[in-house]
């Protein structure tokens, strides 16, 4: 727990000297003007969102081959760290899309594999909510979770075709060496606040979990009723 | 096995045709509702024609792939089909292959249904079957896996949609494009590219979802 804390700590630590450095000294970039600023959260947070997919996807695969409810706990968390994260993004990308394409929303292919990632999650975390028994609830949340990291690349590649044959949006431009100190301190510091929330909700579902084996034994022949 | 599986499936299905009738009717209504957010604008119908059958038959599938779960549910059927001494991967893809033959069937059913009401016709029958059979393909092979585990919770109707509807983002994509590509001319040759990456996408999804779903139903 304390260990937790003390990475969300360091994080806004990081967060807040990085993002002081980017709003403030570091130099308006040159054809965005100041919106470009949001690119200081919104880039870390793109590359942690995908670190914690990974780490969602290898604990999906740890419990499936070991069956240890360590690894549920932990799945549990990058799932809802990951859906955080996806939601965060979209909300950063909308208010940069605005001024910059003069749309809230566009068909990039970034902005709707995160949408439809950050959906594949709530549904899982919609599926631990319904399953009472943890053994069933653990490994099917695992084979969804698998299921829908796989489908991550594909979505990604086939909305790239789609939207290639109506559009082709402008990529971010290569970064000037101005601008590096900010985003790395800021990339450090959504790291180690991931880390930190990954580390508290990892063990808020332990004892969860601790407290459901303990409890009385859940009710069996479920599908019966159902 | 396979080969007994399938086939206590397609009796299964045969003995339940009016369920299937009325999922045709169910998808035949929506495409009909879809014509009223448009409005009487037939050149826009047809544009969107391909989308609205996609749609349809995705609406429709959810009732299909949950059906087809509730019989294993009564007298715990499904647990005593683990019981017999056979690989819960034949009773995976026997089922997954039943509910692609029937989704298969209800799309091309649902085709002069579209035919009819937005005036999209074609003559590349054998295409257009084609890209309804992949297409169907994608639905069922994920849709089965997931309509195991949602039988056996409460809020099955809502579990499975929630679940499902993310997932097939790309084949419900390359499925609309190709049939849209079909309808309505491809002069530069476009649809074979999507029919590939559809076929990908079942690929990948009927070789996943046959390994990943003994643990699915264990005990």
């Amino acid at each position: 727990m304390r260990k937790g804390w003390i990475f969300v700590a360091l994080g806004v630590a990081f967060l807040l000297v990085g993002s002081y450095l980017g709003l403030f000294v570091a130099p308006a970039e040159q054809y965005m003007g100041n919106v470009q600023r949001i690119m200081y959260v919104h880039v870390p947070t793109a590359w942690n969102w995908m670190l914690a997919v990974l780490y969602a996807f290898g604990c999906a695969i740890a419990f499936l081959f070991t069956a240890r409810t360590k690894w549920d706990a932990r799945m549990e968390a990058g799932l809802e760290v990951g859906t955080l994260f996806a939601f965060l993004l979209c909300c950063q990308g909308a208010i940069w899309a605005k001024p910059t394409w003069g749309v809230w929303w566009d068909w990039d292919p970034r902005l709707t594999s995160v949408a439809v990632l950050l959906f594949a999650f709530l549904g899982i975390l919609a599926l631990r909510g319904f399953v009472d028994d943890p053994q069933r609830r653990a490994v099917w949340c695992a084979v969804a979770t698998i299921i829908a990291s796989v489908d991550l690349p594909i979505v990604y590649y086939s909305v790239k075709w789609w939207n290639s044959l109506h559009q082709q949006q402008s990529t971010p431009q290569t970064v000037s060496s101005s601008f590096h100190l900010p985003l790395r301190l800021n990339a450090f510091g959504v790291l180690f606040l991931m880390i930190g929330f990954i580390m508290l909700r990892t063990r808020i579902a332990e004892m969860r979990l601790e407290r459901e084996m303990a409890g009385p034994p859940v009710s069996m022949g479920e599908g019966e009723l159902a | 096995m396979l080969a007994a599986a399938l086939r206590k499936e397609l009796l299964l299905q045969w003995r339940s045709r009016s369920q299937m009738m009325a999922v045709f009717v169910f998808g035949a209504s929506s495409l009909l509702l879809f014509s009223f957010a448009v409005g009487p604008n037939a050149e826009m119908l047809r544009t969107f024609s391909a989308g609205f059958l996609w749609l349809g038959l995705l609406l429709s599938s959810t009732l299909t792939l949950s059906e087809s779960f509730h019989a294993e549910m009564e007298n715990r059927a499904l647990e005593g089909m683990l019981l017999l001494p056979s690989d819960p991967r034949a009773l995976y893809y026997g089922k997954a292959i039943a509910n692609w033959l029937q989704l298969t069937i209800l799309g091309v059913a649902l085709v002069p249904v579209m035919v009819v009401l937005y005036d999209a016709g074609t003559m590349q029958l054998p295409r257009l079957l084609l890209i309804i059979a992949l297409g169907a393909a994608g639905l069922s092979a994920p849709g089965t896996l997931y309509a195991a585990m949602t039988a056996q919770v409460r809020a099955k109707q809502t579990l499975l949609p929630l679940l499902l509807f993310p997932l097939i983002v790309p084949a419900l994509l390359a499925s609309v494009k190709a049939t849209s590509l079909v309808i309505l001319g491809d002069p530069m040759q476009q649809s074979r590219a999507w029919i590939a990456l559809l076929g990908a996408f079942d690929l990948i999804y009927w070789s996943l979802c046959g390994l990943l779903y003994g643990r699915v139903v264990e005990e």
